[in-house]
């Protein structure tokens, strides 16, 4: 059986995302590195062909091809061996995670954006950006804070979902924006657990430390 | 922030763009502290007063200076052999002083810790013995005869060996290694980094390469310096204080800081102030 291919780069949160979800979920995956900075790689016409939208990471799985990385997260959760405890079978817990899942690609982008102009901007007004992440991370941290209430250690219940590591790299990478970990417990003690998932893999600035 | 007062700063050359980027508008940077433009031709002119500043191009990079710079800019030998590979890796921003990028280049200990299983491996940990020096005859700083246990020491090999090294800093913001390069040992792969001291405590950097290296992917290559590079960013930038400190006594030197002990020395020698805890007092 081919194994599937990831065409991404090593710096981008998004690409981590799915790599860390591959290897939790126990799928073996090649990876093709896109010089995305400063080449520009993913707007030439070559991987244009393959992804329109110019953008990291590309999964490909057989006739499977994905540009979206929530669909990729729950398509490497569906096929991977260990990667069906990511998706619960329930109703309320299958809500959870896809309001949690939106979240983390609509409103937690903003950490996406403060880390992304914190590594490649020149003089940029950070301010706002990392006002906008800053205001992302407190909602994470009042539902974790809630959870923990519930006996629950992760956003939409009792085991990491797919939803979990959707948000792990805007939080994880935030010190590259210099946001501290410090103003946020829950989610230090929630990074932790998935720190200690099997088949955790780090990304750099994501000390292997901690 | 205004323009730093710091006459050896502002007698130096430093990188401020790559040539291969400008596009029809101008771009807007900061070097020393204060705001520069620079112009889709080339030209770079301070924001804040007007003038025009000193430039040369060298190595697809643009290089400014506020001041009169006493000499021309230094040589890379390697550069000037066409068979190699030559690889820019693109401007990466960090909140801390040039220096100390500069010194976390020159370090070989962190190697097993912070790049693990690519530059170093535990238990592999010992940095052995290597001189440094100040060389008086080019007002350069050296350090020879450096030796480390890597894994991976290049985008072409698997297997875990010695690498030798040679590390040199041939201007207070440049910082340079020299690798015996593993696919042809008669050879030297040269990897140039290049600050751009925005800020006393914010910089951007840029990598150079000079490899033999054929079999490769550009993209490859490019994989393996960025991916070290932003492991050492997150270190660089916890360090504090965030600006170099030159007193020999504020921080305790080990063997394996020779290097650094001698570039600090050097820096101190220059009397050089922007980006040293001696520029944060004389601001206070």
């Amino acid at each position: 059986m081919t194994r599937p291919v990831l065409w991404n780069y090593d710096l981008d949160d998004a690409s981590y995302t799915v790599r860390l979800m591959a290897s939790l979920a126990g799928v073996d995956v090649d990876l093709r590195a896109v010089d995305v900075y400063p080449g520009a790689e993913h707007h030439s016409p070559g991987y244009l062909a393959r992804h329109p939208l110019g953008r990291v990471p590309l999964l490909e799985d057989g006739v499977v091809q994905l540009r979206q990385v929530p669909a990729m997260l729950t398509h490497l959760a569906r096929t991977g061996p260990r990667g069906t405890g990511f998706l619960p079978a329930d109703p309320v817990g299958t809500a959870a995670v896809e309001d949690w899942l939106a979240f983390a690609f609509r409103d937690w982008l903003a950490l996406s954006a403060a880390r992304s102009a914190s590594i490649f901007g020149d003089g940029v007004d950070l301010d706002p950006l990392r006002a906008a992440a800053i205001a992302a991370l407190r909602v994470a941290e009042d539902r974790l804070v809630a959870q923990s209430l519930l006996g629950s250690g992760f956003v939409a219940g009792s085991a990491a979902s797919v939803a979990d590591i959707a948000l792990f790299p805007g939080f994880a990478l935030s010190r590259d924006s210099n946001i501290d970990h410090d103003a946020f417990p829950a989610l230090r003690n929630w990074a932790r657990r998935i720190r200690a998932l099997e088949g955790f893999v780090t990304m750099p600035g994501i000390p292997d430390y901690h | 922030m205004t323009r730093t007062d710091d006459p050896v700063a502002l007698n130096e050359w430093y990188a401020v763009a790559s040539l291969d980027e400008p596009g029809a508008a101008p771009q807007t940077t900061r070097l020393l502290g204060e705001d520069i433009e620079i112009g889709p031709g080339g030209g770079v002119r301070s924001l804040a007063t007007g003038e025009a500043l000193r430039t040369c191009e060298k190595w697809g990079l643009l290089f400014a200076s506020f001041g009169r710079p006493p000499r021309a800019l230094f040589d890379i030998a390697e550069a000037r052999e066409t068979d190699r590979r030559f690889v820019p890796c693109g401007w990466i921003t960090l909140r801390a002083s040039g220096l100390r990028v500069v010194e976390n280049f020159l370090d070989m200990a962190h190697f097993p810790f912070i790049h693990t299983g690519i530059l170093g491996t535990e238990p592999h940990t010992e940095v052995p013995q290597y001189a440094s020096e100040i060389r008086r005859d080019v007002d350069e700083v050296w350090a020879t005869n450096c030796t480390f246990f890597q894994s991976q020491i290049a985008a072409t090999e698997t297997g875990g060996d010695f690498v030798h090294l040679t590390y040199r800093v041939p201007a207070p913001f440049v910082v340079m290694l020299y690798r015996v390069c593993p696919s042809a040992p008669d050879r030297l792969d040269a990897i140039a980094l290049f600050l751009q001291p925005m800020e006393e405590t914010l910089c951007r950097a840029i990598p150079l390469m000079w490899l033999v290296d054929t079999s490769s992917t550009h993209a490859e290559l490019l994989r393996f310096e960025q991916v070290i590079f932003m492991q050492d960013r997150i270190v660089v930038e916890n360090q504090r204080p965030l600006r170099l400190p030159l007193e020999p006594r504020h921080e305790i030197p080990t063997r394996a800081d020779g290097s650094s002990v001698a570039y600090r020395r050097w820096l101190k020698e220059k009397g050089l102030r922007f980006g040293t805890t001696a520029g944060a007092e004389a601001a206070a």
